[in-house]
């Protein structure tokens, strides 16, 4: 194993840990609004994936464009979820932690099958796309374009992020709604209102990666289920609630990964990250950047 | 009628009793092997999410890394006979040992973490031992094992002719965790859980070793779910990793315990009474164009009862009894 290798898989690493971060925001925003878990979140993904791939397959539109487009799609579907389902298992006056994550779960189960059974379980990708299977060469290491590009709106939608909860009205309101949710009412937020567009951000934010995703990855009804446990270390990991932590996990899972990958054959390179996990919350149980 | 705890706890028993009775004789009746299969892994899941029940339940701790001790229940059977010639039953009470023994080695580190902390730890840690018995060629790694059949007998515990006494074993195991879980509800165990999962800090304070009781209920909640995996090694008679590690069965275990009333008596049996036939059938009739229907009326019926029974569907029997029984 030479210095090389070493420097290669790490970059790639650090490209696809910025991604798991982009892919896991979404979950950190939620559970810090409003305490809630979604486990429908690699379904979220998977829808986004697909979006992605009709609008490329029909119109002929470059994932690289249709990002936008598919972040807005989610946005809405982000926000109905919440209307629909989440509004309702939030209201439980027995077993409220247990009816989020089953209802939740719930819903996951139903995209899926709705997926097999307009999608069928074909493996689909987006073939031709402008960055797919390209690379460049930045100092004799090579990296993967799609991810690059990814790794750099990840930077971007964090920033974005980061001024708009800071900046804006709205992210004052989600601030101000996540302190109190019963006191903001007093000042004339309506907390549903506040939840739904929160909801609808973080689906958002979900679509962004999907999309990208959707250029070097398969695109299958359960494709979903192999990032959601990843999203859901990544959001532990940083701490649930805290966005910041959500990007600080997301690179460190993506370094562990790459260096497991580095030491142990290739099927076990998860079991690098689960480890790193427990290692971390055996140590500061609630997460490196999250607040009890 | 009689009111009182005592009362319903002593008519809880007959209640019982006269269920398992009456379970007893219908496959004498219904013959069709289709359906006793269905009834065995009712009984099965009934058993093992009753199991689930006592930690996740009772005690609060909410595992989905349950499958991790089915697993190992299941492989402890298969490696014991088919490397070495052991009986099943000794390979049954030897998984469970194994069980409790890693739940509480895993609970150490384990119950110092609260709500979605400790969920996804189990998920995790369950994850791992999926993949190292994925990568563990002595224990036929992605392959399995397939148990060799070496006869009908109760000794080796294999029948290949007849399902009923699957059916018998499976029953009795509903029964014993049913059992189990009664016994313990009205002991000191049963009233500390109870107290760690509606305040730890509370009940520390009034002197419940909260640590312990937490340790307590795994290790009863993993040896009997292990169990469970070494009867279901010896009923398909064969295993993988992911056919009886796979996180599917965590949540098998979880989702009778939580539609029927989860830290509730019947509830887990309830639960699977409805959720194992329905998962079946539709499967079967549903399921076989592939095209995923059943995924939504299964998932859509979770949302469904979660919305709308959070308490589960046992609260739709207990409370308006009287009426009902008249």
């Amino acid at each position: 194993m030479t210095a090389e290798t070493i420097i290669q898989s790490l970059a790639s690493g650090l490209l696809m840990g910025l991604l798991y971060g982009l892919i896991a925001v979404g979950l950190a925003l939620i559970f810090g609004l409003m305490d809630v878990v979604n486990f429908a979140h690699g379904e979220f993904l998977m829808i986004a994936m697909y979006v992605t791939f009709f609008l490329f397959a029909f119109f002929a539109i470059d994932p690289l464009l249709s990002a936008p487009l598919v972040a807005a799609a989610l946005f809405v579907f982000g926000a109905v979820v919440y209307l629909l389902i989440v509004r309702f298992a939030v209201r439980a006056k027995a077993n409220a932690g247990m009816v989020q994550i089953f209802s939740t779960f719930g819903l996951a189960i139903v995209m899926r099958g709705l997926a097999q059974y307009f999608f069928t379980p074909d493996y689909r990708s987006v073939t031709n796309s402008w960055l797919g299977g390209k690379t460049v060469s930045v100092a004799g290491i090579f990296l993967p374009v799609p991810q690059l590009v990814g790794a750099l709106l990840a930077i971007a939608a964090f920033g974005a992020l980061y001024l708009f909860i800071n900046r804006t009205d709205f992210g004052r309101a989600l601030e101000a709604t996540r302190e109190d949710a019963g006191a903001v009412a007093l000042v004339g937020i309506d907390k549903n209102k506040v939840f739904a567009l929160g909801w609808g951000l973080g689906a958002a934010l979900v679509g962004l990666s999907g999309a990208v995703m959707a250029i070097f990855f398969y695109i299958y009804p359960d494709v979903g289920a192999s990032f959601a446990l990843i999203a859901y270390v990544t959001v532990a990991l940083g701490g649930f609630g805290s966005v910041f932590g959500a990007f600080a996990g997301g690179i460190l899972v993506g370094l562990v990964e790459a260096t497991t990958a580095l030491i142990l054959p290739p099927s076990l390179k998860s079991v690098g990250i689960y480890a790193v996990y427990l290692l971390v919350v055996f140590i500061r149980p609630r997460g490196l950047f999250g607040s009890m | 009628m009689d009111t009182s705890f005592a009362g319903r706890r002593r008519r809880d028993l007959v209640v019982a009793f006269c269920l398992a009775a009456i379970a007893a004789v219908v496959p004498l009746f219904v013959k069709d092997v289709y359906v006793q299969n269905i009834m065995v892994l009712t009984l099965m899941y009934g058993a093992l999410s009753q199991s689930w029940n006592i930690l996740s339940g009772y005690c609060g701790q909410i595992s989905l890394g349950h499958a991790l001790y089915f697993g190992i229940g299941a492989y402890t059977t298969a490696l014991l006979f088919t490397k070495f010639g052991v009986l099943p039953w000794f390979g049954m009470l030897g998984g469970g040992i194994i069980s409790a023994i890693i739940a509480m080695a895993l609970g150490y580190p384990c119950f110092r973490l609260r709500g979605h902390y400790f969920v996804i730890a189990t998920i995790v840690i369950a994850e791992i031992g999926l993949l190292l018995f994925h990568n563990w060629d002595w224990a036929g790694a992605a392959l399995g094992i397939d148990i060799p059949v070496r006869g009908d007998s109760w000794l080796k515990f294999q029948f290949t002719r007849s399902k009923l006494p699957y059916f018998y074993f499976a029953l009795a195991l509903a029964c014993v965790a049913w059992f189990v879980t009664w016994w313990l509800e009205d002991s000191k165990w049963g009233y500390w859980w109870r107290a760690v999962k509606d305040n730890p800090d509370a009940a520390e304070s009034l002197g419940v070793v909260v640590f312990n009781s937490k340790m307590g209920a795994a290790a009863v909640s993993a040896f009997l779910v292990a169990v469970g995996g070494s009867f279901y090694a010896q009923f398909v008679s064969y295993i993988d990793p992911e056919s009886v590690m796979g996180f599917q069965f965590s949540l098998l275990m979880a989702l009778p315990a939580v539609l029927g009333g989860i830290g509730t008596l019947w509830g887990p049996l309830l639960g699977a009474i409805i959720l194992i036939p329905l998962t079946e059938l539709t499967r079967s009739f549903i399921g076989g164009s592939g095209r995923g229907v059943d995924l939504i009326v299964y998932g859509g019926l979770i949302i469904a009862i979660s919305l709308a029974r959070p308490q589960g569907l046992v609260g739709l029997f207990s409370p308006k009894r009287k009426e009902v029984a008249r």
